[in-house]
């Protein structure tokens, strides 16, 4: 009952946009600003093209899309990718000269093609080939010389480009310039020699690269990770959502001989339009790790030693047993399915475990989903979107791509509260840069300036909230949201942590009880409150902000059991761990940052003796002694569905549809927000932002080979006035102490740090910043000095 | 392997100045590099592109759409003769061939020396006095062979140098707006209003 | 009668109307002294004297035709604009490039001053706040002398902030080009101005008027169309009119080129003057040179369908040559007289589409090429009859169904009337294929004279004993 079916087909009842218009005799249904192409796409009629993109500005270049429309001097030849539909308009796309303007585009097209589709990547799912079947002259007369360039350049180390084979339908470099806001690829040269490069020796760096091998109609374009590993025949293909973030983009996951070789994004129309970073994309290359955790390990004064399950199992039941009453805790949960988290939530029940936390004290407190929603899409058309979040180009990538858009196009307004630039501020409308710590004071600026209110004013109002700064604590984030959102009209808020499936283990059970977070818990462990510390896909040591806290948590705990894929720096300390099925190797659902539920699914099967993580809780709860009546997934959806508040009606089966179905959230109690009194910092010290890069250690990326080169390595970035001052170069390295710690970090010069604030990329390979945060304060000052 | 020299940035920065969007003074920001260097530079794309805020990538695509941008280095004087029909028609290829024999190199070819790059053109709008062709964009007329080695002979000889600039400078007057006549340019978004001499009054 | 000036390389004046050419017989005409002492400015003034809106209209039933190949009245246009959008501009296509074409660069290089008051006026009348002067890039001294003159013109207060003293203040920006013929088609224009890559973009939705420049309504003009505005402020609409005829007023600049006596740009009166006039008239081009016989001519710059003898009698005027097969286009003749070779003379033209087109559109991007390089192949003397059919295969693929071409008696050809049908945006693609096409259609002979005959050998079959 609570449950909100997610978007329009319902509602176009009465439509004043409904126009009427016919294509080949048939009458057809369109709606006023619609291409014909896009109409008759509803149809049996084909039309075929090129350039068009249904996500994208058309161009009408390719020339293959036309057809003819009635007009009052007889039939006239338009593209139907660039002409929009029109009230009574007939349309043909069979008449005889259509037909032979489709087959003479067919074959200018592959005048200068290779057709080397033999040794392609894209024969067999190429819409050249394909159309040059069904819409071709089927034979060439083409007697010259092809036009002759360098075999596949690397224009990234993610994609080659192989300008032979290349029609010029401008797609990837529409991508690169409308879509993903990176013209690093263009036309260059003229006419017939015209090409897609980039500038001379200057790689295609976007973070979305990966887009344009999969909407290049022809091979041109291919992504190293997937080049002559399968043909496409072979594959075998299902529908599933990237947990890599928590946008939840929808996919295609395409495997062959049980090996996951690529994902491909899908249009999903309210979450990510088809398309995928590169994070996302190509960062199976993990799953298939021959790094992977294969059998359970058990600690022995050897080390970790390989065990069986049965083993294993008991060795964990045993701990748990002896744990004292209250002195077991679980870290993480929010890398699994909602049916993982459900199950660990309900075997924490049943074992009285009141420490619980899917975070790890680097988001916000789950308070944030109690306020009013908002989707996606509702901030996309808000009047004013207000972001006070991390670099959404870096964390959520594809969320990044829909704002952006949307300013693009001046559908929104964005005003950026943060501490230095992000991806969106050359898109915001205004950006108020402030100091760490000081959000209440950016907030107040943006609440009483005219102007600002008068632009609150306008309409719906989306505040996008998320954890921007590691090295200052969450609740200055939390009371500048919950300042706007008590004296803003109209307001509803996007929240925007990052992990792929944190709304749902918080949702599900892994929240938190009684302020007793991650920051608590590990400090109780410190204190050896903790018996038993589960790690449920966490690594503490790696993200945790404060490091002396989580070694100290780590340190302090008396048994570790790590339910993990990999061994990472915190399970190399469990005493037991257990290897955990990953993504693509089970089935389930999981939910995204606006609380939209999406099924994920197996396509291969868990590698070596690995299962899933619900699995392994029913296990332990079985060998506890109770049953919890569960055998099957299906049998914890159900549960879920019955039990579940904002769960409640649904239904796997549509969730398993492609834009799956909100759940809602109840409203929370207020807020207990506070603000630090925040101590100015004096003119020697540069205020810390730590905040994380799209490409870093995090196990999904360091373990995919083609990912992990791309981490930017740690440095310390401020402005080149500071580093002036500093008396550092770009490049020298520099002492960043704070009164008790240092570290030596690289100092770059950026103009995108506030004169006083120092930016350190989080969890980069090298020196780790963490050593020096302690949130206590509030925030977090240190000095610089060159060395 | 030059950036735009200070007094050319200065320069660069009052062109950008004249355009309601700084992207469109692009053409002739390149113009100006290549006036400074004789052909276009990798670092002077990647300044002009710093001065008109796009990629380095958008500065290249742009700059070799065009014919007139050279990417490596070109003779002191670029002949091209035009080999469009109403030149053709008067004999322009015979001419090439004598151009291509005195100069010892084929059309698209630089002189050893440095002095010459010849071109095959295209119809450079002088059509009634074919065959033409240009030295750096300075038209010669109805020639013979024998001009074009009259014409040779002259600029080995240094004696048109009043004339005709080095390669790369085109226009030798610029425009100057001073700033007290000058409008200036308005975003046009933050125009919402006709003109006010649309008013059904007379100007004067 | 006919004199030419020095000064002013392949101008010849005549006994005729001037409305556009009165200056070239001063050495000076360029400069604002020369200028403003032979009646410059005046016409500005004459404008400025009253409301726009009247001066749109005069513009309008002047009937001033664009002088950049349509042929669309300005006045008309300038009303194409979408109401209460602002701001507008006016963007000046002074791109010449047209193959055959030379008029706009003699009016730059000899009479900046009065393309300055033409572009102040269109302004003036159709409320545009920024004009932009756009010269083809190869053109240094037209580049020099608007330049100075622009820089005169500010410093005498005629551009910019409060024109002579009144509320109508605008600024004229000097831009040029860089080699690319297909920016003076007027959205590569744009795309050019706005610093990209000159590529056309789609009409629709892309009309000037309505979405051009920045995305605002932007009108474009030719130079030559925006230099008349002076006369025809200071002397009226009615003595506009009386040149000419009614559908085509006034004069207009056309260049004769190729094998006539006298070569040259003659300003003529529109719509009456016939191209027999001006291919033999005395104080024309004076006949075809060494008193050959006329093969073939180009009526109307490369783009333009050819016209042979039968065509002599045709005036100047759109709609007559439009139904015998061709078009007026830029005011460019190019003259073959009987020794010419067809073939090659064609090669030069669609090797100058095919080098020009700008890349976007498939026909014309690989087309073009294609057909040069058959042609060329023909030229060689290494073509089949293979290629001949090839050639009208690949340009049906860029302009389907029946092509305008001029009618024949000894061919027993008549006339398909102009325009054609096209899968390419912009005119590019289909003019590489209009000489082609013209001269198989009119010169098929030539074309079969030079394939390589491959005739079938008759054997008989040998018995091989082992
Ligand atoms: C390929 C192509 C090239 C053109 N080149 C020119 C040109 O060089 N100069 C010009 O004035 N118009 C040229 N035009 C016509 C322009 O698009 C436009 O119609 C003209 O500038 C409008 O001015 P008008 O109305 O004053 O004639 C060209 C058109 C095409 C399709
Ligand atoms: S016809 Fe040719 S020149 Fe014109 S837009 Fe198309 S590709 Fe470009
Ligand atoms: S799909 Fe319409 S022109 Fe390419």
């Amino acid at each position: 009952m609570s449950t909100t079916e997610s978007h329009n087909e319902t509602d176009a009842v009465i439509d004043p946009n409904a126009i009427s218009m016919t294509i080949n005799g048939k009458v057809v249904a369109a709606r006023k600003g619609e291409w014909i192409i896009a109409a008759a796409d509803r149809t049996e009629d084909f039309i075929p093209r090129f350039c068009y993109h249904p996500r994208m500005e058309s161009v009408g270049m390719c020339r293959q899309c036309l057809v003819e429309v009635e007009g009052p001097h007889g039939p006239m030849m338009v593209v139907s990718c660039m002409t929009p539909v029109a009230e009574g308009q007939v349309v043909r796309t069979d008449t005889d000269i259509v037909k032979r303007i489709q087959e003479g585009m067919i074959e200018l097209l592959l005048a200068n093609h290779p057709l080397d589709c033999p040794v392609c990547d894209k024969g067999g799912e190429c819409p050249l080939q394909d159309q040059a079947f069904s819409h071709g002259p089927g034979e060439s007369r083409y007697v010259e010389e092809k036009r002759h360039y360098e075999k596949p350049i690397p224009i990234s180390g993610l994609v080659l480009l192989d300008r032979e084979r290349c029609i010029l339908c401008d797609q990837c470099t529409r991508f690169a310039d409308e879509v993903a806001g990176d013209p690093l690829i263009t036309f260059t040269h003229r006419g017939n020699n015209t090409q897609v490069m980039t500038f001379p020796d200057e790689p295609f760096a976007s973070y979305f690269s990966g887009n344009t091998v999969q909407i290049c109609p022809v091979g041109a374009l291919t992504a190293e990770p997937y080049r002559f590993k399968a043909r496409p025949w072979d594959l075998q293909q299902q529908e599933s959502t990237c947990t890599t973030c928590s946008v939840g983009c929808r996919t295609v996951v395409q495997s062959s001989y049980d090996e996951i070789l690529r994902y491909q994004g899908v249009d999903s129309d309210p979450v990510n339009w088809g398309w995928l970073c590169d994070r996302g994309r190509f960062n199976f290359q993990s799953t298939n790790s021959p790094n992977r955790l294969a059998t359970p390990l058990v600690k022995t004064d050897a080390g970790l030693v390989p065990e069986s399950w049965t083993v294993a199992l008991d060795e964990t039941v045993r701990v748990l047993r002896h744990a004292r009453p209250g002195s077991i805790a679980i870290l993480g949960g929010a890398r699994g399915t909602n049916e993982d988290a459900w199950a660990w939530a309900q075997l924490a029940d049943l074992l009285g475990i009141e420490m619980r936390d899917a975070q790890l004290d680097d988001g916000l407190p789950a308070e944030i989903f109690g306020y009013p929603n908002a989707t996606i899409d509702d901030a996309c058309s808000a009047a004013t979107v207000i972001l006070l979040a991390p670099d959404l180009k870096e964390e959520l990538p594809v969320l990044y791509l829909r704002l952006r858009g949307a300013a693009e196009k001046k559908k929104i307004r964005i005003i950026e509260i943060a501490t230095h630039d992000s991806g969106l501020t050359r898109y915001a409308w205004k950006s108020v840069m402030h100091e760490p710590g000081q959000q209440a004071e950016a907030v107040q600026h943006v609440l009483s300036t005219p102007e600002m209110q008068e632009q609150l004013s306008r309409g719906a109002v989306v505040v996008v909230a998320g954890r921007s700064n590691l090295a200052e604590a969450a609740h200055n984030t939390m009371a500048a949201v919950d300042a706007i959102v008590t004296t803003v009209a109209q307001v509803s808020v996007l929240p925007v942590l990052r992990r792929g499936n944190v709304r749902g283990a918080l949702s599900l059970g892994l929240a938190p009880r009684m302020s007793t977070d991650a920051a608590a818990i590990l400090e109780a462990s410190a204190n050896g409150k903790v018996d038993c510390l589960i790690l449920l896909g966490a690594d503490p040591l790696s993200d945790v902000p404060d490091a002396d806290l989580a070694r100290r948590g780590i340190a302090g705990a008396r048994y570790i059991i790590a339910i993990d894929t990999f061994l990472n720096k915190s399970s190399v300390h469990a005493d037991i761990v257990l290897p955990a099925a990953a993504y693509g190797e089970k089935d389930g659902t999981t939910t995204n940052l606006e609380g939209r539920v999406t099924n994920v699914v197996q396509s291969i099967t868990p590698h070596a003796t690995s299962r899933p993580d619900w699995m392994i809780a029913i296990e332990l709860a079985a060998l506890l002694g109770n049953d919890l009546g569960i055998l099957t997934l299906q049998d914890i959806q159900t549960r879920i569905t019955e039990t579940v508040v904002g769960f409640d009606g649904l239904s796997v089966s549509v969730a398993v549809r492609k834009n799956g179905v909100l759940i809602s959230t109840p409203p929370i109690s207020p807020l207990q927000v506070h603000q630090d009194e925040i101590i100015k910092r004096n003119a020697y010290e540069f205020r810390l932002v730590v905040a994380r890069k799209l490409y870093d250690q995090a196990v999904a990326t360091a373990m995919s080979q083609s990912l992990a080169a791309l981490a930017p390595g740690a440095g310390v970035f401020v402005h080149p006035l500071d580093l002036e001052r500093v008396g550092a170069k770009d490049g020298s390295s520099v002492r960043v102490s704070n009164n008790a710690v240092s570290v030596i970090l690289p100092a770059h010069a950026s103009t995108a740090v506030m004169r006083g604030t120092a930016f350190v990329p989080f969890n980069q390979q090298g020196v780790d910043i963490r050593e020096l945060l302690q949130t206590t304060n509030g925030v977090t000052d240190v000095q610089i000095a060159n060395i | 392997m030059s950036r735009l020299t200070d007094a050319h940035v200065a320069l660069a920065k009052e062109i950008i100045g004249r355009y309601p969007r700084p992207k469109s003074a692009l053409v002739l920001l390149l113009h100006l590099a290549q006036e400074q260097d004789g052909y276009i530079t990798r670092d002077a794309m990647v300044h002009i592109a710093e001065l008109v805020g796009v990629t380095s990538a958008e500065v290249y695509g742009t700059a070799t759409f065009y014919e007139m941008f050279k990417f490596e280095p070109v003779g002191k004087y670029v002949v091209n003769i035009c080999g469009t029909m109403s030149c053709a028609l008067m004999g322009s290829e015979e001419l090439m061939h004598h151009a291509e024999q005195r100069l010892g190199i084929k059309a698209g070819g630089t002189t050893p020396d440095g002095m010459f790059t010849l071109e095959h053109a295209e119809c450079q709008a002088a059509c009634t006095e074919a065959p033409c062709l240009q030295v750096n964009y300075r038209y010669r007329y109805r020639l013979t062979p024998a001009d074009l080695d009259a014409l040779i002979d002259d600029l080995l000889a240094n004696r048109l140098t009043h004339e005709i600039p080095p390669h790369g400078t085109v226009a030798k007057v610029r425009q100057h707006i001073p700033s007290h006549h000058g409008v200036g340019v308005v975003a046009p978004e933050s125009v919402t209003e006709p003109p006010v001499w649309l008013n059904g009054k007379a100007a004067l | 009668m006919t004199s030419s000036y020095s000064h002013a390389p392949g101008f010849i004046a005549g006994d005729r109307p001037k409305i556009v050419t009165s200056r070239f017989e001063y050495a000076d005409s360029y400069t604002i002294e020369r200028f403003v002492a032979t009646g410059g400015y005046e016409g500005l003034r004459a404008a400025l004297s009253r409301p726009a809106q009247t001066v749109h209209d005069d513009v309008k039933s002047a009937t001033v035709l664009g002088r950049g190949g349509a042929g669309f009245p300005a006045g008309i246009k300038w009303g194409l604009t979408p109401q209460g959008v602002w701001p507008r501009y006016l963007v000046v296509n002074g791109d010449e490039s047209e193959p055959g074409t030379y008029k706009d660069r003699l009016l730059m290089e000899r009479d900046p001053h009065q393309l300055i008051e033409g572009c102040l006026i269109a302004c003036y009348a159709a409320g545009l706040s920024q004009c932009f002067l756009y010269i083809r890039g190869e053109m240094a001294v037209a580049q020099e002398r608007v330049a100075e003159a622009l820089n005169e013109a500010y410093a005498a207060g005629y551009v910019g902030k409060n024109i002579l003293g009144s509320d109508f203040s605008v600024d004229i920006v000097l831009h040029w080009g860089a080699g690319a013929y297909v920016v003076g088609e007027e959205t590569a224009l744009i795309e050019s101005l706005e610093g990209n890559r000159g590529m056309p973009r789609l009409k629709p939705p892309f009309f000037p008027a309505a979405n051009g420049l920045y995305g605002q309504p932007t009108i474009v003009n030719n130079v030559e169309t925006l230099a008349n505005l002076p006369w025809l402020m200071t002397n009226g609409v009615d003595a506009y009119t009386s040149i000419g005829t009614k559908t085509s007023p006034g004069t207009r600049m056309v260049a004769v080129s190729g094998h006539v006596v006298r070569p040259g740009v003659y300003e003529i009166v529109n719509g009456t003057t016939t191209f027999r006039d001006l291919l033999y008239g005395e104080e024309f081009c004076g006949g075809i040179r060494n008193n050959n016989a006329l093969k073939a001519f180009v009526p109307g710059g490369g783009s333009a369908p050819w016209f042979t003898a039968d065509q002599l009698d045709l005036p100047f005027e759109g709609s007559q040559v439009g139904a015998a097969g061709s078009m007026l286009g830029s005011g460019a003749i190019m003259v073959m007289d009987e020794t010419t070779d067809i073939p090659a003379a064609a090669l030069t033209l669609t090797r100058f589409y095919a080098h020009e087109s700008c890349g976007k559109c498939t026909p014309c991007r690989e087309g073009g090429t294609w057909l040069e390089r058959i042609l060329s192949r023909v030229v060689d003397g290494k073509g089949t009859e293979t290629d001949l059919a090839q050639l009208i295969e690949v340009g049906e693929s860029i302009c389907p169904g029946d092509f305008p071409h001029a009618s024949n008696e000894a061919l027993g050809l008549s006339a398909v009337p102009f325009p054609y049908k096209m899968t390419t945006i912009c005119f590019v693609g289909p003019s590489a294929y209009v000489p082609v096409h013209s001269a198989l259609t009119l010169f098929r002979s030539e074309f079969e004279a030079r394939i390589i005959k491959r005739t079938m050998i008759k054997v008989t079959a040998v018995g091989v004993s082992s």
